[in-house]
């Protein structure tokens, strides 16, 4: 365990390095210069909208970082052939892969606490300018905690995907792997919709097909709860429990696929 | 060392010629840009279609759990939209895109709640100042009302969109009664309802329903609407003051007053009127008919719209 922590160092201080904390920049830029300029176009929405606007860039920022950085992790360690001169110190194919999506999930999730603070800032300073009238518009209070919860299956949701992407550059090229990664996010989204056709499709091979990709592929679908806290439909404790540790198990999954890819892959 | 200072300086000054060759590029640009619509005949516009895309679902389902962030650029698509269309001069001006981006993105986010209740207002709002559609107004309300049962102010305004703009008390009293049943709804809503079936058109319930909206909507549009609102009954209710003494004229002179001096000179009015915005009412010396101005923030009144 002690070499997959050093690893999981060495892959944060490379994205420090790499400059991952510009996406923390212009998220911060971006919620910034939205939270003035929307005021004027959005007959007073503007509390919802950047809200929305948060949790949905810290989202993709995240996710960017996440597909992008996660299918470096392998390749660029084999390209660079360093591969050779890390495994040849006392450590296994299994704690590189678990140091190096550690590492990554470490920057990641401290990428979000970031902008989870950047964004509540931002709407503390609109509760401190609004009439208190224009307050009565609004769904939710602007510092309302149950939006963590949103940023806490968002984590999750970043920490599938992260996995994912080391999975698919165990076996294939970083190209492959992105487009990979990108159907892969694109289904699932749209886990409930394969489900259905399960339901209603008449071939019944497509059905089992259907139904087997939905149980196959990340139901990220369910891990998107951006929109009920923003407009304070209850989100339960037991539903973001639930949610967080069909992620989790998910990730488990996963690196052990990798570990098992990577581990008979023939690095010659 | 004196070779790497000299590549030093070559790079300070290498940089500096891209700084000034950057300067003077962004400095050209924002000439041409400038000076673009004074010299150049303006580019002839085109109808711009704001909806990207028409179906709803598959709108929805492509966003990838990035819903709320379109509905709110589908939202302030609909604003701008709006906005556009009210203060153009072209005199066909159509708002034929509104519902579709109220659709759009309500179906988007289907809790948008100003969306439904703003939406339903500058869709009955009449013609030309709105769209003057109250069928699409209903059908944003009942797609409200689908989405949040709860919510007893979309049938509030679906009856008053009856009341107001259809004139229809007997439906909009039937709308009224059904929002009375939603728990938690206030509890005038059964008086208004009973005062709408005995009155008809009279304006007391018109001004109970406004003074309503003033006083406890959430949205500062929504009450901004209902000053509008009040203002026009105030105009109305002008109106009907004014018809007798154009009578009085038409009587007194065998023909109607080309200016409001006449009537004035005549010594039937002190002053010549003005609506509640200030805006000097409107005479048509064939007729006799008055009217808010053409220019006027509360034109048009809602007995002016076709239809209504």
């Amino acid at each position: 365990m002690r070499a997959a922590l050093i690893v999981a160092g060495g892959v944060f201080r490379d994205s420090i390095r790499e400059r991952v904390a510009y996406g923390l920049v212009f998220f911060a830029l971006l919620l910034m210069a939205a939270s003035f300029l929307l005021a004027q176009l959005t007959a007073g929405q503007d509390v919802k909208i950047i809200k929305d606007l948060g949790l949905a860039a810290s989202s993709a920022i995240g996710l960017f970082i996440a597909v992008f950085f996660g299918i470096g992790l392998v390749t660029k360690e084999v390209e660079r052939r360093s591969i050779y001169s890390l495994l040849s110190k006392p450590m296994t194919r299994s704690q590189f892969i678990v140091g190096k999506y550690l590492g990554l999930a470490l920057t990641l999730l401290i990428n979000l606490a970031v902008m989870a603070i950047a964004f509540y800032l931002v709407l503390a300073y609109l509760d401190a300018t609004a009439l208190g009238r224009s307050k009565e518009a609004w769904d939710a209070p602007a510092l309302d905690p149950q939006m963590l919860k949103a940023f806490l299956l968002i984590g999750v949701e970043l920490l599938v995907m992260t996995a994912v992407a080391m999975f698919l550059s165990t076996f294939s090229s970083p190209f492959l792997s992105v487009a990979l990664s990108v159907a892969v996010y694109i289904i699932g989204h749209f886990g409930d919709e394969l489900k259905r056709i399960g339901e209603v499709a008449e071939s019944p091979l497509l059905g089992s097909i259907a139904r087997g990709v939905y149980f196959v592929m990340p139901n990220l679908a369910r891990l998107d709860v951006k929109s009920a806290v923003v407009h304070a439909v209850p989100v339960s404790a037991s539903y973001v429990s639930l949610a967080a540790l069909s992620g989790v198990l998910y990730v488990g999954v996963l690196l052990v696929a990798s570990t098992l890819v990577f581990s008979r892959r023939d690095l010659k | 060392m004196g070779a790497t200072n000299a590549t030093t300086m070559f790079q300070r000054t290498s940089l500096r010629h891209w700084l000034v060759l950057v300067l003077v590029l962004l400095i050209a640009v924002s000439t041409q840009l400038a000076l673009e619509d004074r010299i150049y005949t303006p580019k002839p516009t085109v109808p711009v279609s704001v909806t990207w895309l028409r179906s709803p679902n598959l709108v929805r389902n492509l966003t990838l759990g990035y819903n709320a962030v379109w509905a709110d650029l589908y939202w302030v698509r609909a604003v701008q939209y709006f906005g556009g269309t009210k203060l153009s001069t072209d005199q066909r001006k159509s708002y034929d895109l509104l519902y579709p981006l109220l659709d759009i993105t309500t179906t988007l986010d289907p809790r948008f709640n100003i969306a439904y209740r703003l939406g339903a207002i500058l869709l009955s709002e009449g013609y030309p100042s709105g769209a003057g559609n109250t069928d699409q107004a209903i059908a944003l309300l009942e797609k409200g009302m689908r989405a949040m049962p709860d919510k007893w102010q979309y049938l509030h305004d679906a009856g008053f969109v009856y009341y107001w703009w259809r004139r229809d008390s007997a439906t909009a009293a039937k709308w009224f009664l059904k929002a009375a049943e939603i728990p938690g709804a206030p509890n005038w809503l059964h008086p208004v309802a009973a005062t709408m079936l005995n009155e008809g058109g009279e304006h007391a319930p018109a001004r109970a329903l406004w003074e309503d909206m003033l006083n406890n909507a959430e949205h500062e549009w929504l009450r901004q609407a209902a000053r509008r609102g009040l203002m026009q009954i105030d105009a109305e209710e002008h109106l009907e003051l004014l018809r007798p003494v154009m009578t009085r004229f038409h009587d007194q002179t065998g023909r109607f007053p080309k200016t409001w001096k006449e009537v004035v000179d005549a010594g039937l009015l002190r002053r010549a009127p003005v609506d509640p915005t200030g805006y000097m009412y409107e005479l048509e010396p064939e007729t006799g008919n008055i009217d808010v101005g053409r220019g006027s923030y509360l034109y048009p009144l809602r007995t002016r719209v076709p239809g209504t």
